[in-house]
């Protein structure tokens, strides 16, 4: 009913291109995070879909129906913004119910004092008034409609702004990096409460986020852009596991995946920090290439042997559950970062030898353009890298 | 803000500065209020007291206001004045958000006019106005007063400064709201921008409340003169030499700007430093 359909958009803005065609479909009630560092053009993107900006070619569909040349109010999208963009001359209530009145009241019924006693305005106001403590409440606002939005902490003004997006219903949610103004506890409960108003709703939702975890948490598919193009689009766990492009697997995950060079030794083999480690890919003897190492891929090894790779540690983080060790290697001018289980290797030191193996499908495989390579015949159904829990 | 500390020597030394510069701005005023309270032997005696020897202001104010229609006169200023700031604000308040917030081709050399028409004083226009007036056959009237004025550079430009420093964020979300844009300009715009719009009223009010040239030029009639105008023409009747009653009509026309300034003050202050500070 309302899924949106992009089609080959591009923009600039003057000689900088913003959007080099891009095109995307998404589903009715689906939500769909667009992922990437800013100036990757996820807001512009945004902000095309919601009629803010103009595409340079290309077109928008939502709901069946080309969108291009409407006007941002008859897109039937709401949008919520980073700054809130809430009216502050406005109270709470005046603000949410700002959009049922522009879009309900005739122009002489919204004039100050009188509107309100022209024929056929009071039932349609009171109608707004109840529509507006309804949205209050559910969002728990109720007790703030009369203040002003300056009298109101930064997750208040979070919840009237979204108040205002949701009192008409619209069909399509759009949100621009609403969380990164609130403090972390506060960002990580109303990850929460935005991932519930999604399942109650169950409009589609559009999110803009430059933060990996709030792209994990709450979304349906990942969509990531880097310099104005998609490189991927995918469920989250399989955007972590399964990375089409190294810069896909380098903005995922925290600590970040080690990227080391490495060589083709024989087929199904390869050297990689000083030793021999099994691949299952068609890569011709000799060529150079990179192998993405998720830290959590590395598992701690009593003893050297063939497929471990051995380093001395340079630094060991606790974090409770898990270590994080930075290692290393020889021959490697970078440490390598391994996140290891607490209990299997509890006495790690700075300055010892470690060793560590790694499972031969748990090696993301990058040509020289930074392109994934995949394993022949590995099976993909199972990729078995446990998404780490994303706080 | 946090307040410097100065030395006593220093803050002695500013505050002298501070108390002569507004003395010497104050003692016109200081004297005007002074006269009009005085009888005429009084007026012309070779030695200056504040207060007046005899207290002769009943008879002067009475003079100022019953000799010549002075509350006519000041009613005929109010309403100029007030015509001519709802033109302004009516037509700056949209070019302003035209300026700050929207893009079109020729913009800028269009806000480049602005400023120009910013540095040209009022009265090199008088004769192309008077001509203009002439030919659309309203001097002598209420239009003539208002119509020159309803533009103003200033206005635009003080608007256009304080609309950029709201966020194009609250523009999108009144788009997205349902507002069109001149429904953005007066709902959201304005309102928010209330410092600016009250400094401007003041500006304007005080400008064309003590406008004495062009009502000069454009009115002849005794019953559509402001309030400058008018303490002309009643010292013009009452042969010149009458200082206490045109010093206490003086008194009585500065008066109202004087208890609106103090009133607003707060704003006005808001309006003129927010552009620069913030």
């Amino acid at each position: 009913m309302s899924g949106i359909a992009i089609r080959n958009i591009r923009k600039s803005f003057g000689a900088t291109r913003v959007l080099h065609d891009v095109s995307l479909s998404i589903a009715d009630g689906e939500f769909l995070t667009l992922l990437g560092p800013s100036g990757c053009g996820k807001s512009t993107l945004l902000r095309i879909l919601a009629g803010l900006e103009v595409q340079d070619t290309g077109s928008i569909e939502i709901g069946g129906r080309v969108v291009d040349g409407i006007r941002p109010k008859r897109r039937d999208v709401a949008m919520v913004f980073q700054s809130y963009a809430l009216y502050p001359h406005m109270s709470v209530a005046a603000n949410i119910a700002l959009p049922l009145r522009m879009r309900r009241l005739s122009r002489a019924q919204r004039l100050p004092l009188i509107g309100r006693w022209l024929p056929g305005s009071g039932p349609v106001i009171s109608g707004i008034e109840m529509e507006v403590s309804r949205t209050a409440e559910a969002l728990g606002i109720a007790h703030l409609l009369n203040r002003r939005p300056g009298q109101l902490s930064g997750g208040q003004r979070q919840r009237v702004a979204v108040g205002r997006a949701m009192v008409r219903h619209p069909a399509v949610f759009l949100m621009d990096e609403p969380l990164s103004n609130l403090d972390a506890k506060l960002r990580v409960q109303m990850r929460a409460e935005i991932k519930d108003l999604h399942r109650r709703l169950g409009v589609t939702f559009v999110y803009v986020t430059h933060d990996q975890a709030e792209a994990m948490t709450l979304s349906d598919r990942v969509v990531v852009m880097r310099d104005g193009e998609i490189l991927q689009v995918a469920p989250p766990q399989e955007i972590y596991a399964d990375p089409n492009d190294m810069r896909v697997a380098e903005f995922l995950g925290s600590p970040k995946i080690n990227m080391v060079d490495a060589t083709m030794r024989e087929p199904g083999l390869v050297d990689l920090a000083g030793s021999a480690l099994p691949v299952a890919c068609e890569i011709a003897p000799g060529s150079k290439f990179t192998v993405g190492i998720r830290p959590e891929a590395f598992q701690f090894a009593e003893h050297p042997g063939p497929g471990v790779i051995t380093g001395s540690v340079r630094m060991v983080e606790h974090m409770g559950s898990d270590l994080f060790v930075y290692f290393d290697p020889c021959g490697l001018e970078h440490p390598l970062i391994a996140r290891l289980s607490a209990e299997r290797a509890p006495h790690i030191v700075a300055g010892q030898t470690l060793h560590v193996s790694v499972r031969p499908d748990q090696l993301l495989v990058f040509n020289r353009d930074g392109r994934r390579v995949r394993a022949r015949d590995v099976s993909r159904t199972n990729p078995s890298t446990p998404v780490r829990e994303w706080a | 803000m946090s307040a410097i500390r100065l030395s006593p020597a220093a803050a002695i030394l500013r505050h002298g500065v501070l108390v002569l510069t507004s003395a010497f701005i104050l003692v016109p005023f200081v004297w005007m209020v002074s006269l009009s309270l005085k009888s005429p032997g009084e007026i012309f005696r070779a030695t200056f007291s504040v207060l007046p020897a005899q207290f002769y202001g009943v008879d002067n104010y009475a003079k100022a206001i019953t000799s010549v229609p002075l509350p006519g006169y000041m009613g005929n200023g109010l309403l100029v004045c007030a015509l001519i700031l709802a033109a302004q604000i009516l037509v700056c308040a949209p070019a302003a958000y035209a300026l700050a917030k929207l893009k079109f081709w020729g913009r800028d050399f269009i806000f480049a006019m602005v400023l120009v028409g910013l540095l040209l004083p009022h009265q090199v226009l008088s004769l192309p106005l008077f001509i203009l007036c002439y030919k659309l056959g309203i001097l002598n009237t209420y239009l003539a007063l208002v119509i020159p004025y309803v533009v103003s550079p200033f206005g635009i430009f003080l608007f256009r400064q304080f609309f950029r420093k709201i966020p194009d964020d609250i523009v999108h979300a009144a788009r997205l709201d349902g507002l069109t844009e001149l429904a953005i300009v007066w709902k959201i715009m304005v309102p928010m921008a209330l410092p600016a719009v009250i400094a401007f009223s003041i500006f304007s009010v005080v400008a064309h409340w003590n406008d004495l040239f062009w009502p000069l030029i454009a009115v002849r009639d005794g019953h559509l003169m402001p309030a400058p105008l008018g303490i002309m023409a009643f010292k013009n009747e009452e042969a010149g030499n009458d200082y206490g009653p045109l010093m206490a009509a003086s008194t009585l026309v500065v008066a109202p700007l004087l208890i609106a300034f103090l009133a607003a003050q707060k704003w006005f202050v808001e309006g003129m430093t927010g552009g620069s500070v913030k």
